[in-house]
């Protein structure tokens, strides 16, 4: 409850607690009443594709959905689509998450300690994307693509040019904003100048400092942006359906015009799996603030963070 | 004093040069794109200036898009608003490290974030067909006629699924607001005599107001922007622009459908800019009381 602060000092004595044992009761009330309908709103139709994924038309118990699913020759077989698009959206969560912490770490790391002018427009562009629809970006981003996949043709082939996973550099775009704010708020937790003036002191240059120093401080705020980003990579269907290339969600909307049972499933693996990684991530972050503190971090972070 | 001063002079431009990859890369992924969009709604297919893809938006069928596009999003944004504010409340009377708010933040960014798809074949699978868990209690007890057809209308089905992807967006949007309230305002207004109610009508509305409306908007145009759960539900006709503008990319029958689409993005930059400047003076209001 977040009442221990109010109860930490009780000023003038019994009254006052009263009423607010009394609020507080309420309260708790109130969230579970609340939180209970909620959660079982949402869970209601999660609950319809297990009951679906596990009953034969008839309705009578039938597992033969998973048993297929948890097949991989058998998936590969059958349902090639579903494996190249699982493969295809792997392969973009990598290429999507290196790009853009190789294109944003050193930025705004430089930003910070060499151009604090220019932290304004970096911050602009970061959060750009929230405000241009996916789907606009598409039709603006169609000449840029027709033109990039002329010349990876022509270096590289047919088979490397056209192939799906240069959406990732479209991807970057996308998960720009969300990366941003993780590590901004990382390299607000950490001194940076000072960090790096004692590293440059002791002779180092400035790739040992980025890799070296500034990296590691990190580590939170990376985690927490490449998670985001790997989430919502496995979650894009926008671009990957107009540009007409499969990845996970493009395989599993094609497929479920012909096999809803096994897509359903697909649908409902990725929900739970994108939950975990989420669920993962929330305890990632508070417990390396409590546990590790590193004493370059600034007291005023602290109560942030709180 | 010479050399000072060209020191000075150099440092900015080497400096400048770490900024220039990021600068590069979003020119060509964003700027660009972007501009092709404005510059090419007013081009016709042989390049050269014109008016006729913007008189493409004058036609009723995409009126009629835009009309139902902005309907959907209003009702969704002030209905998800105004759910997910008294979610995000209840949410924030709970321990701060507390599992609950854990599983409630994850499930609600699962939602917010990676619906999509799979979150229409959730309500398909819910609504439709003899196996669905409630598609058959609804037809059975009178109360669907259509056999689950209502699911694949804009303003009952797509409602109701939108509002799957704008409560949780709403809790992860207003929870931070929310938190922000002080237990030191309550405090005082208890000591001043105030009641639970005075304290929510005098202090704590009006300092979360312009949060919550910040977050409507954004949830206004999140739904706005929205295409997945939509094209995956609604596989005749096009009853929003953004299944209006896939239309009209995927068209390979009519010429110059390039230039309508990019007329038609033009009119979802406009709507989402108008908000989006709307938001931004919401906002300044916003952080004026809460340190976020």
């Amino acid at each position: 409850m977040t009442g221990s602060p109010m109860t930490g000092l009780p000023l003038n004595g019994a009254p006052v607690k009263g009423q607010r044992a009394v609020r507080l009761r309420r309260q708790t009330w109130f969230r579970r009443v609340v939180v209970t309908v909620v959660v079982i709103a949402f869970l209601i139709p999660l609950y319809g594709m297990l009951n679906f994924t596990t009953h034969d038309p008839s309705g009578q118990v039938d597992l033969t959905t998973w048993r297929t699913l948890v097949d991989v020759n058998k998936i590969s077989t059958d349902y090639p689509d579903l494996a190249t698009g699982f493969v295809a959206s792997v392969g973009l969560a990598i290429v999507t998450v290196s790009v853009m912490l190789v294109l944003l770490v050193p930025t705004m790391t430089w930003v910070r300690l060499r151009l604090p002018s220019m932290s304004r427009p970096v911050e602009f562009i970061c959060l750009l994307p929230l405000t241009v629809p996916a789907i606009v970006l598409v039709v603006g981003l169609s000449p840029v693509y027709s033109w990039l996949t002329d010349w990876l043709v022509y270096f590289f082939g047919e088979s490397v040019g056209e192939s799906t996973i240069w959406l990732g550099l479209a991807y970057v775009i996308l998960v720009l904003p969300y990366s941003y704010r993780s590590i901004d708020a990382g390299l607000r937790a950490i001194d940076v100048r000072t960090l790096s003036e004692a590293a440059r002191s002791l002779g180092a240059g400035w790739p040992t400092v980025m890799w070296r120093v500034v990296l590691p401080n990190l580590r939170t705020a990376v985690l927490s942006a490449s998670f985001l980003s790997v989430a919502l990579v496995l979650g894009e269907f926008t671009i990957a359906n107009l540009f007409s290339r499969t990845n996970l969600q493009v395989a599993m909307y094609l497929l479920g015009k012909s096999d809803a049972q096994i897509s359903i499933a697909v649908g409902l693996v990725s929900l739970v799996f994108a939950f975990l990684v989420l669920f993962a991530m929330s305890f990632v972050g508070t417990t390396r603030g409590r546990t590790t503190r590193s004493p370059f971090r600034l007291r005023r972070n602290r109560q942030e963070s709180t | 004093m010479a050399p000072a001063r060209g020191r000075r002079r150099f440092r900015p431009s080497g400096a400048l040069a770490g900024v220039v990859p990021f600068f590069a890369y979003t020119t060509v992924f964003l700027l660009v794109p972007t501009l092709v969009v404005v510059v090419g709604a007013f081009l016709g297919p042989e390049g050269g200036f014109t008016t006729a893809n913007l008189e493409a938006l004058t036609e009723p069928g995409f009126l009629t898009a835009l009309r139902q596009s902005l309907v959907l999003s209003a009702v969704t944004a002030v209905l998800g608003a105004v759910i997910g504010g008294v979610l995000a409340y209840a949410v924030s009377t709970s321990p701060i490290d507390g599992v609950l708010r854990r599983f409630l933040t994850s499930l609600c960014g699962v939602l917010a974030q990676f619906g999509g798809v799979a979150l229409a074949f959730a309500f398909m699978a819910t609504f439709v067909g003899s196996t669905s868990i409630l598609g058959d209690l609804l037809t059975s007890s009178g109360i669907d006629s259509t056999a689950g057809a209502w699911l694949y209308t804009w303003d009952k089905g797509l409602m109701l699924v939108y509002l799957y992807f704008q409560i949780p967006l709403m809790l992860i949007v207003f929870l931070p607001a929310v938190e922000g309230l002080r237990p030191q305002w309550r405090e005082a207004t208890e000591t001043l005599g105030g009641t639970t109610w005075t304290y929510w009508r005098r202090v704590a509305l009006p300092i979360l107001w312009p949060s919550f409306v910040g977050a409507t908007l954004l949830l206004f145009t999140n739904g706005f922007s929205a295409y997945a759960t939509a094209r995956a539900l609604v596989s005749q006709g096009s009853p929003l622009v953004t299944l209006k503008i896939d239309d009209a990319l995927s068209s390979e029958v009519v010429l110059g459908q390039q230039g309508v689409a990019k007329a038609m993005a033009l009119a979802m930059v406009v709507v989402v800019a108008v908000v989006m400047v709307v938001y931004g003076v919401v906002d300044r209001r916003a952080s004026r009381w809460l340190q976020r």
